[in-house]
């Protein structure tokens, strides 16, 4: 049997591979990458199509047409929604890791009694799902006087219960002697929090980071009870609109509109998805 | 000064205790700080207010009359889960509920798994592909919604004119009464693939090569090493993909607001967006809230059954 | 004034068990003061007991003349360095020495000069940007002795430093901490399971079994008067022959098998009773000569050839002995073997309580003695065995 020269680790198929298994491999996966990437491709594409000629079938732009782009931003403050949802997705990231890093510090450095009932608790609170809570959120957040603001879609959603667990795996391989060292040679306990744990969870932090970010820009549910108007209305409710008024009457429209939505995240993909690949695998593991 | 007031404090402690053998201690300065709980406020308020509290109301407010806005009138008991299970368009929601369940989760695993077997070895052109199947967690649920239904469109969608060009017949797709749910499970499974696909091709890139190239010793193939190997070993990183697609499915609820609003005929009213509309549509809060009492019921026994599961049958390396 | 003084010092994690069960002890400034013992023994606890990082249960913890059970480890003014020599992985070498200096307000040029001076103490200066990963075991291991000198503490507590390097180069740190110690002029406390290092660096030893100590002294003084049975056993390689020995007429018997000819001379020298534990050293268990009195025939078990000395194994009822000669000697196994069993060089413990009764005639004598002695068994053995030896 012909084996490829090429040294292989083989995960999943085995150390060698034959010539026609991997063309066999590389088939299905090319076949597979068209029809996955087909969607965002196709509304690519589109975005920078005429609706005439969408209409006609021809659905790859001829020149470089801005128009879409143009009557998506006309039709709806965009820009606005857009820094909405950074500011919200920024924000929100940066409060959900400090958090997590505090509460996580807490549970695995400082002794306190009834400890093990918080972590408990902690976690048990990761199976109600968040859109039981909606309704009453919604109505402690208006009583708050937080309806359209971003206090308001930022504030539910900052203690998460993935960051405390993923940072308290992390916090544990810490070994229990650089803290006695820090101790040993005078440093408080904030003191060591940021000068020596915080520097050694970086690669949960890039991770985290990636993954609220991801989640909170692309939160529906809540922006969409959470506001009204578009003073604090993030770019997904803004598409929603978009989506109900347009309907489906100008498609080019609605592909830049969904292109302009997806870029910050598939950005944040392209760059992290290794980060992501190796926390996640992580966290899944407990 | 801060030292002696503990000082005396360990002092006084030690007295007390002197009647018993050896009393434990802490390290100075240790125990009795109330810093623990300094550092985990933050995170406890949040969660007391924005999880515990509500969750607590909702239960509460489930064996209620409510007012539109939320108030309680009357104690009725078991009535609204009463009257949902009553209510022929509840009950269809849990029919539609669980066949999108049973459409969605096994396929969106088992290409997932697929995908990343094939895509863990480090190969010319594999972090392409890795990019290209986990994207799909970076695109939100608005658009997705709007990406698929630029192809699905019954009148110029792409997809029709593919089939048609093939000598087929167009589809109504979204706005079939008998295809609407398959078309938003189609969405559905492409949207949640990226995630799993991650979670699995991380779990997969970590087991050692001493299996598999035991594997080789043996002469097993690719079907065989899937079995033997990949499978059992990734096995907790496999329940936890389910559990976690399984809960996602329960909660699906953008692609219905986007797309067909529970439309064509109720065809695709989910769980999930009945509850969204009997909240913020049609006010009815008791209603409602009882219905967030059944998804945390079915949600909680999913985790739980997980749980024990992996406690009892998964293989762990 | 005594630099550390434990009063009855007990401590406890669930309050019935003793970790530490009443200790008392004196370390005096200046001094290199080893606590010793197998693992389990609450040497480690006793440790992090002088350093804060553990409470006392009971007792008095004093530190430079003042009770120090409450004080914070910060305010003891000592530095520890750990098994793991507790590196923090993302910082540099030079980082990692400093670490905490700014912390207790040393100024940033004194730092400095403190890095410069300590770097160049331990062959460090090249290091300093390095990552600890970056560095080999020894390395790391001066990293971490570096940054208690940079500190300039008078006391280093260190928690078993040498355990994760190999054996060559424990040897060559053994003589570079003690020397260290001594020109800083450091008061160090010293906790280690092995006891080579206890006997090599030590000016006296604490010797901790089942948290008590069991005996403090000087090497010599723990090696030639061990207090009882398990100081005895633990100080010492190869271990102590131990055996049950009863004056019977034929002879002291051991464990029931081996009978030792006593002269009158040797039963009016006896300790009171008639039944002991006795220990004999290795190197005290002789090849006997044709005037030994107290010649024993044994069967041998087995031998180690070591080159400079050769182990020989054989039994005593169930127990193995160990006879440890000077020199090369070809012993087959299951061959018969003469040895001298001298009851003066044994140890006599008290055979319930395992105190010691009567320790070995002063070993300083028999050093001598024994000199000679290896020097008549070489010829005997150049004698007897037909290969000539190699050197």
């Amino acid at each position: 049997m012909p084996f490829t020269k090429r040294k292989t680790r083989v995960a999943g198929i085995g150390r060698r591979t034959s010539r026609t298994g991997l063309i066999a491999m590389y088939a299905v996966l090319i076949v597979a990458a068209v029809v996955v990437g087909f969607p965002v491709l196709f509304s690519f594409s589109l975005s920078f199509t005429p609706l005439s000629d969408i209409i006609n079938g021809i659905y790859i732009p001829t020149s470089l047409y801005l128009e879409n782009y143009v009557n998506a931003f006309e039709a709806q403050p965009f820009a606005q929604f857009i820094v909405n949802s950074f500011v919200v997705g920024i924000v929100g990231t940066a409060l959900q890791i400090v958090f997590s890093m505090l509460a996580a510090y807490a549970l695995v450095f400082i002794p306190f009694g009834g400890k093990r009932i918080i972590f408990l608790v902690i976690m048990a609170t990761m199976m109600i799902p968040a859109e039981v809570l909606v309704v009453t959120n919604f109505q402690t957040i208006r009583a708050m006087g937080l309806i359209d603001t971003y206090a308001g879609l930022i504030l539910p959603g900052v203690a998460t219960t993935f960051g405390i667990f993923l940072y308290r795996q992390n916090m544990m391989q810490i070994p229990g002697e650089l803290k006695e060292a820090s101790d040993v040679a005078g440093l408080s306990r904030f003191q060591f929090f940021i000068r020596v744990v915080v520097p050694m969870v970086k690669n949960t932090t890039v991770t985290l980071a990636i993954y609220f970010f991801l989640v909170t820009w692309n939160a529906y549910l809540w922006p969409l009870i959470s506001t009204t108007n578009d003073t604090a209305r993030t770019v997904q409710i803004g598409l929603r609109t978009l989506n109900s008024s347009e309907g489906m009457s100008d498609f080019g429209m609605m592909a830049a509109g969904a292109v302009i939505t997806s870029i910050p995240t598939l950005a944040l993909i392209f760059f992290g998805q290794k980060r992501l690949q190796e926390g996640m695998t992580k966290g899944a593991l407990k | 000064m801060a030292l002696r007031s503990k000082r005396s404090l360990a002092g006084a402690e030690a007295a007390g205790a002197a009647a018993v053998a050896v009393p434990p201690k802490e390290a100075p300065g240790g125990k009795r700080s109330l810093a623990g709980w300094v550092y985990l406020l933050p995170s406890i308020a949040i969660f007391a207010i924005f999880v515990i509290y509500p969750f607590a109301r909702t239960i509460i407010t489930s064996f209620f009359a409510t007012t539109p806005a939320g108030g309680l009138t009357q104690f009725i008991g078991l009535s609204n889960f009463i009257t949902l299970f009553t209510d022929p368009l509840y009950t269809q929601a849990i029919a539609n509920t669980l066949i999108y369940v049973v459409l969605t989760v096994p396929l969106t695993i088992v290409i997932a798994l697929l995908l990343a077997v094939l895509t863990a070895q480090d190969l010319p052109g594999m972090g392409i592909f890795r990019t290209i199947f986990s994207a799909t967690m970076g695109i939100s649920v608005a658009a997705a919604a709007v990406f698929w239904n630029l192809l699905f469109n019954a009148n110029s969608g792409v997809l029709n004119r593919i089939i048609e060009f093939f000598g087929g017949e167009g589809v109504g797709w979204l706005i079939d009464q008998n295809f609407a749910l398959v078309s938003v499970s189609i969405i559905s499974i492409w949207m949640n693939l990226g995630m799993a696909y991650l979670i699995l091709l991380g779990a997969i890139k970590s087991i050692d090569d001493s299996y598999y190239e035991s594997v080789d010793i043996v002469g097993g193939g690719f079907w065989y090493r899937l079995r033997r190997v990949t499978v059992p070993l990734i096995s907790p990183s496999l329940f936890f993909v389910l559990t976690v697609t399984l809960i996602s499915a329960f909660q699906s609820f953008g692609l219905i607001d986007m797309l067909t609003q529970g439309g064509p005929n109720n065809a695709t009213v989910l769980l999930i967006y009945r509850l969204y509309r009997d909240a913020f549509v049609n006010f009815r809060i008791g209603s409602a809230s009882a219905q967030g009492v059944i998804l945390f019921i079915v949600i909680f026994a999913i985790s739980y059954i997980q749980n024990k599961l992996t406690e009892s049958k998964v293989t762990y390396q | 004034m005594a630099k550390i003084v434990c009063k009855d010092l007990k401590k406890s994690y669930d309050g019935k068990t003793e970790v530490l069960a009443g200790i008392n002890l004196e370390i005096q400034e200046g001094e290199f003061f080893i606590l010793v013992g197998p693992s389990g023994c609450g040497k480690s606890t006793l440790l992090r007991i002088i350093a804060g990082l553990e409470g006392v249960s009971a007792g008095e913890l004093i530190m430079d003349g003042k009770l120090a059970n409450e004080m914070l480890p910060k305010d003891r003014n000592l530095t520890m360095v750990f098994q793991s020599y507790a590196l923090y992985p993302h910082l540099s070498v030079r980082d990692n020495i400093l670490f905490g200096l700014d912390v207790k307000k040393v100024a940033k040029d004194e730092q400095e000069r403190r890095l410069a001076e300590a770097a160049e103490l331990l062959g460090l200066t090249d290091y300093l940007d390095r990552k600890p990963r970056a560095l080999s075991g020894g390395q790391r291991q001066r990293v971490a002795l570096a940054r208690s000198v940079c500190s300039q503490a008078p006391l280093c507590l260190m928690d078993e430093p040498l355990s994760n390097l190999d054996a060559k180069l424990r040897a060559s740190m053994r003589v570079e901490i003690r020397r260290l110690q001594q020109r800083l002029g450091l008061t160090v406390v010293y906790v280690t399971h092995d006891q080579v290092e206890a006997m090599t660096m030590g000016d006296r030893i604490a010797v901790l079994s089942n948290g008590r100590i069991q005996q403090l002294g000087t090497p010599l003084e723990l090696y030639n008067h061990p207090a009882n049975e398990f100081v005895a056993t633990f100080i010492g390689t190869p271990q102590m022959n131990m055996a049950i020995a009863e004056v019977q007429p034929e002879g002291l018997v051991l464990n029931d098998d081996v009978v030792v000819p006593l002269s009158a001379e040797d039963r009016a020298k006896l300790p009171a009773g008639t039944r002991w534990k006795v220990g004999f050293r290795p190197e005290q268990v002789y090849p006997a000569t044709a005037t030994s009195v107290h010649q024993v025939d044994v069967s041998v078990v087995s031998s180690e050839m070591m080159g400079n000395e050769t182990l020989i194994f054989f039994n005593v009822g169930s127990e193995l002995f160990t006879a440890r000669w000077q020199g090369q000697h070809r012993v087959e196994t299951g061959a018969a073997l003469r040895v001298s069993l001298d009851p003066r060089y044994a140890h006599f413990f008290d055979v319930n309580t395992g105190a010691l009764v009567r320790a070995a005639e002063d070993l300083d004598e028999q050093g001598a003695r024994s000199t000679s002695v290896v020097d008549e068994s070489l010829a005997a053995r150049m004698e007897a065995a037909p290969a000539a030896p190699m050197a």
